[in-house]
């Protein structure tokens, strides 16, 4: 069930490029406008450079997330998956898995692009921001896709997801800023937020299959 | 039920009036902080008595959880709008105070900042009870309350490493630091007197949910009714 609807997802994804090519010019746009709202040189920009990126990843991830479950609702898929016997939790991990994936590829395409903008260049050991990002974006989209799934039965849903994903994620987002700037600089060691990124994931994705069944199932 | 609702009421007022002297006039005048000081009075308690309402409001979210039962969900509403009141209460106090003795407005240190993503994570609730549709809000509403809850204790150690000059906690924290044996019964006559506003403002939140619940029930039997005749 879970291989089945995360290759339907990726399939998709793969004939219409919708969520990865709209995050992609989003994320741009964030780049751009940041540079010339903070104009940074570069010692400057390895100081700011891990807001700066979280925060482009954040805005841009939420433009996935709100698709994730907008696309089931069409011929009642969303009432499908309800009725059928599989587990409920297989479902949410498809969700979660290709949403992790699509944002890891906007990850992947846009570091190059932070680096030649930005002029950046790491102090401190740059295969922990490999470790920050995979650990990073899980608890942006484990959770992101549990409350996709909240708001998408409110009104005006698509503003509802920033609503309620931001104030949840501000210990996450402030342990993957710091731990960047904390990586980039060399200054100090980004152990402490990694450990803190690992019991967040841990715990939030607990709590998700704890309850998205009866999320799934609300009447 | 409504005399007993009544003669509580009485009794708050009652309380809150002794509290405010207690306070204002009897607590004794701290020393380097002066007059300014008496603003702990309503601070403090009013964040105990915030933090024991998003607390009340945990528990009446897993009950929903589990049971499904109406009456839950009307005190997890009750509790979160009323925690969010007294929660704002602490903001905009803390503030004042701060700006007189600290110099500053704001700091970013932890419990100042769990307090503010608690009073976000709490408004984002209410703004989802409000705009979710139906008989599903109540389970929405509780599963972001467990996200929320759960959510607190890591922003209070992400801050806490974050921002480590934080001042140490007055009360249970160091051996040099402890309040003033006199300034404990005023403190305590106003967490009290304000438990009781509390507890007034949720019973009568309430009982309008309650109702609330009752007018839309009975106004789908009547569409009901109305549509098989």
């Amino acid at each position: 069930m879970t291989r089945a609807t995360l290759v339907k997802d990726l399939r998709m994804e793969w004939r219409s490029k919708d969520a990865v090519n709209s995050m992609l010019f989003f994320a741009l746009l964030v780049v751009v406008i940041f540079s010339f709202a903070f104009n940074p040189n570069a010692e400057e920009s390895r100081q700011i450079a891990g807001g700066l990126i979280w925060v482009a990843f954040l805005f841009a991830a939420v433009v996935a997330l709100n698709q994730t479950w907008a696309r089931e609702l069409r011929n009642q898929v969303l009432d499908a998956y309800r009725v059928s016997p599989a587990p409920a939790n297989a479902l949410f991990l498809a969700k979660a898995l290709g949403n992790f994936l699509f944002v890891t590829i906007l990850e992947t395409l846009m570091g190059p692009l932070f680096i030649v903008f930005y002029n950046l260049r790491s102090v401190g050991p740059a295969w922990q921001l490999v470790v920050v990002a995979l650990l990073g974006t899980w608890a942006l989209v484990v959770n992101g896709t549990f409350f996709a799934a909240l708001s998408i039965r409110t009104r005006s849903r698509e503003i509802m997801l920033p609503l309620i994903l931001f104030p949840i994620s501000i210990p996450a987002l402030l342990a993957m800023v710091d731990s960047t700037t904390s990586i980039l600089t060399g200054e100090a060691s980004p152990d402490f937020w990694i450990k803190m990124l690992l019991v967040y994931d841990v715990v939030f994705t607990a709590v998700c299959l704890l309850l998205f069944e009866s999320v799934l199932n609300a009447e | 039920m409504k005399l007993l609702f009544r003669i509580f009421l009485a009794l708050t007022a009652v309380a809150l009036a002794f509290a405010a002297y207690q306070g204002l006039v009897v607590a004794p005048t701290e020393q380097t902080m002066g007059n300014v000081q008496r603003i702990f009075y309503y601070h403090v308690p009013s964040a105990w008595t915030a933090f024991l309402l998003f607390f009340a409001n945990f528990l009446a979210s897993i009950v929903y959880l589990l049971k499904r039962n109406v009456a839950a969900d009307a005190v997890a509403a009750a509790t979160a709008e009323v925690g969010v009141v007294f929660c704002t209460v602490v903001l905009v106090t803390g503030p004042i105070w701060a700006r007189p003795v600290w110099g500053i407005w704001w700091t970013w240190d932890a419990r100042l900042t769990t307090t503010l993503v608690l009073w976000l994570i709490y408004v984002s609730y209410l703004v989802l009870r409000r705009y979710s549709t139906g008989s599903q809000t109540s389970l929405l509403a509780a599963a972001l309350a467990i996200f929320g809850f759960v959510d607190v204790p890591i922003v209070y150690m992400t801050i806490r490493w974050f921002r480590t000059q934080h001042p140490s906690p007055v009360i249970g924290g160091g051996e040099n630091s402890g309040l003033d044996p006199s300034m404990w019964p005023p403190l305590l006559w106003n967490w009290l007197a304000f438990s009781m506003l509390a507890i007034i403002l949720v019973v009568a939140r309430y009982r309008l949910q309650m109702m609330e619940q009752e007018v839309e029930d009975r106004h789908a039997q009547a569409a009901l009714q109305g549509s098989e005749q």
